[in-house]
């Protein structure tokens, strides 16, 4: 099992705080209520005693408040999450503060990065910059960003982060050949969202070939059910009633957008939010009383000059943490977010933004963050070169994380004093060693240079992680799955 | 009796190569304590009179070793300083029998020059030489040149150089007037200078042997015992 890193919560709202914002998302769900797009979740919500009003394709749903109580009630708090190597297992307890990260978007574009040699006009001196190509992402690219998660040891989760855009990708064979992808490059547990909901059937057999009918899921799904503001979306929240009676562990996502389709203020955004994850939670309880779900928190800010998304924002940590501490509330494992930026570019400005949000999240004590590895641009752009970087800082905050062990240590360092005291050099490094040699202290920067060099390091990383191999789907299961589904001959 | 000798030699070997001094240090590790170490075995050694030049091989072949790990990034700072310092309690116990057999260390002076008192540099550099097998005479920090000359006299004949250490780039000059004073006294002995504010080119204003570390010195150091 991964165990992640148990951490003593930063908290950022006092308790009666986040009883007020309770009870603010509480009166939000009763008046104005929810929008539904969707008929079925609509009739749920009428059917256990939710007012209900019928409007041109839509239906307003005002909430009870016992309704909501009592069906967050049944929200597990512990969610299991297998994955093909069992080791690799996650067990997201909603009441213990646990931190583990993960990758998370569908980002669209791909950041190549190649090297090129230049020649100084003025003193002729040739050096080697980083040059970089955007492009629409594929199913190979896909496959490669799993294998390098596979090998990157602080990720400890993998959410399909490249949104697969071949000639050949269809919406029939899209999902089948996503989880294909990610299954057959690592063996970490596998997350993902559903493009079509009737490949839900497909996507579930496959998972289960592959892990040989195991108890513990190895794949779990996102639904992002609501636009903000409070609207539950057709397609997204039938997704979440059919994977929800699957019983299959569902991240019910939300993204708001503080200045535009949320309050700008950190206290509205939160009580906003958790007002639009609470609703999914109840539906979700609701079609299968004790379902698996995680609170998916990723709010931010927008920018202020042209509306877009402003991941880097301070605000936006704040907001990271307000979701963070509503989840633990009520005791649902929390997925949230971090290591997004504004960067179109990997390096220093990328490495900035991700490392407030990476330790923010990490300190108020999220089970499950996810975005962590590899994204620019917000979450549309992913950048192999920057994933490698992240793992690297990641690991940092893993390690600043890690709990004190005060006494121990008092005893170990006032005999090392004492002894150090006694020799003419007055050096400690051979007690360095044994925490060097168990992994806890990373021994030096391993990409150090100027920001060029740093990223050319990065990419040799990269090649040789994707020449190292991984642990594939054994070919007789393989086999299987290729006659069963449309999964592209050039992934096998 | 050869049976014996060799599997002392490559416990030795594989203490060197642990860094570990004598019996109450840990491994790399954090374990082993309680076994003999580098002290202990080479006791143990001489007690059996396995002879004294043989031990020095065998020490110099697991630093080779050490270097070698280092080299290919296995081995970090503190891992060639643990094994240096074992190598260099090792010799404490050696010394004895090495001088009555009229076997002599080459001695190197080292110091930080007047007004400077950094000696991270000049500590590592002198237990590496400890390590390398070299009689350190470790002057301490914010040594004058009078000092350094004073003890270069005394030592003369068994000196085969001097090294000098400074962070600041104001005491750096000091360097020279060190230098200076040594060829006043006829003392032909050559000098290796580093730490951050020196560079190569004072190093050659002021007629010294540049080392971009302590690692590097060792090596230096090493090349002006062969040539003797």
């Amino acid at each position: 099992m991964r165990e992640g890193v148990l951490v003593k919560p930063y908290e950022r709202l006092e308790k009666a705080q986040i009883e007020k914002i309770h009870e603010a998302s509480l009166s939000i769900l009763r008046d104005p209520g929810i929008i539904s797009y969707n008929r079925e979740a609509a009739e749920i919500f009428a059917d256990n005693g939710a007012e209900i009003s019928s409007n041109n394709g839509y239906w307003r749903i005002s909430i009870p408040e016992g309704l909501i109580e009592e069906s967050v009630k049944h929200a597990p708090s512990v969610v299991k999450l297998g994955a093909r190597e069992k080791e690799n297992s996650l067990i997201l307890d909603g009441k213990e503060s646990r931190v583990r990260f993960g990758t998370g978007s569908e980002a669209n574009v791909i950041l190549d990065m190649d090297v090129e040699d230049f020649v100084s006009e003025r003193t002729g001196i040739k050096r080697s910059f980083p040059v970089f190509q955007r492009r629409r992402g594929t199913v190979k690219d896909l496959c490669k960003a799993a294998h390098l998660c596979e090998l990157l040891e602080n990720v400890d989760f993998f959410l399909r982060n490249v949104n697969i855009q071949d000639d050949d990708i269809t919406d029939d064979n899209k999902d089948v050949n996503k989880f294909y992808a990610s299954l057959n490059n690592t063996t970490k547990h596998v997350m993902a969202g559903l493009t079509n909901l009737e490949k839900l059937d497909d996507v579930i057999r496959m998972a289960e070939l592959v892990s040989g009918g195991r108890k513990e899921p190895i794949i779990s799904f996102i639904a992002c059910v609501t636009k903000s503001p409070l609207q539950f979306i057709k397609e997204s929240t039938q997704n979440l009633i059919e994977m929800t009676r699957r019983n299959y562990p569902v991240v019910i996502s939300v993204s708001p957008q503080g200045g535009s389709t949320a309050p700008i203020q950190e206290a509205g955004m939160v009580a906003q939010q958790n007002a639009e994850i609470l609703a999914g939670v109840v539906l979700s309880q609701l079609v299968r009383e004790g379902a698996p779900v995680l609170y998916g928190s990723n709010p931010l800010r927008v920018r202020m000059d042209n509306l877009d998304n402003m991941y880097g924002a301070p605000e936006t940590n704040q907001y990271y943490i307000g979701g963070v501490q509503m989840a633990r509330f009520y005791g649902i494992p929390c997925y949230s977010a971090a290591g997004v930026g504004d960067s179109k570019f990997p390096g220093i400005e990328a490495t900035a933004e991700k490392m407030m949000s990476h330790l923010f999240s990490s300190l108020s004590g999220a089970q499950y963050v996810h975005y962590a590895f590899g994204l620019l641009e917000g979450t549309n752009t992913l950048s192999f070169e920057q994933l490698i970087l992240d793992d690297l800082h990641v690991g940092f905050c893993k390690s600043m994380l890690r709990g004190q062990r005060i006494e121990e240590e008092l005893r170990d360092s006032l005999e090392e004093i004492r002894e150090v005291m006694g020799t003419s050099h007055k050096m400690f490094t051979r007690y360095a060693r044994k925490y060097m040699r168990a992994g806890e202290v990373i021994p030096f920067y391993p990409f150090d240079g100027d920001a060029n060099e740093t990223l050319i390091k990065a990419r040799e990383r990269k090649g040789d992680l994707l020449a190292a191999p991984v642990e594939e789907i054994p070919e007789d299961i393989k086999r299987g799955i290729f006659q069963e589904f449309d999964v592209l001959e050039r992934i096998r | 009796m050869i049976k014996i000798s060799e599997e002392l030699f490559a416990k030795i070997k594989e203490n060197v190569i642990k860094g570990r001094r004598n019996e109450k240090d840990e491994d790399l590790e954090g374990g082993s304590v309680g076994e003999p170490g580098v002290k202990e075995l080479i006791e143990e050694a001489l007690e059996g009179e396995i002879e004294p030049k043989k031990l020095i091989e065998c020490i110099n072949d697991a630093m080779l070793t050490v270097g070698k790990k280092f080299d290919t990034g296995e081995y970090f700072v503190p891992d060639m300083l643990a094994s240096a310092e074992a190598v260099s309690e090792g010799m404490e116990v050696l010394e004895p029998q090495l001088s009555k057999g009229g076997i002599k260390k080459e001695k190197f002076v080292v110091a930080t020059v007047e007004g400077d008192i950094h000696d991270i540099g000049k500590n590592i550099f002198a237990m590496m030489l400890k390590g390398a097998g070299f009689d350190v005479i470790d002057l301490g920090t914010d040594v004058s040149a009078d000092e350094i000359v004073k003890t270069v006299k005394n030592e003369d004949a068994e000196i085969v150089g001097i090294g000098l250490s400074a962070l600041l780039t104001t005491t750096m000059e000091n360097m020279g007037g060190v230098i200076e004073k040594l060829r006043e006294e006829k003392l032909e002995k050559e000098v290796l200078v580093g730490g951050v504010a020196v560079s190569n080119e004072y190093a050659d204003k002021i007629c010294a042997i540049y080392c971009a570390d302590a690692f590097e010195g060792v090596d230096k150091a090493k090349e002006l015992a062969k040539r003797g």
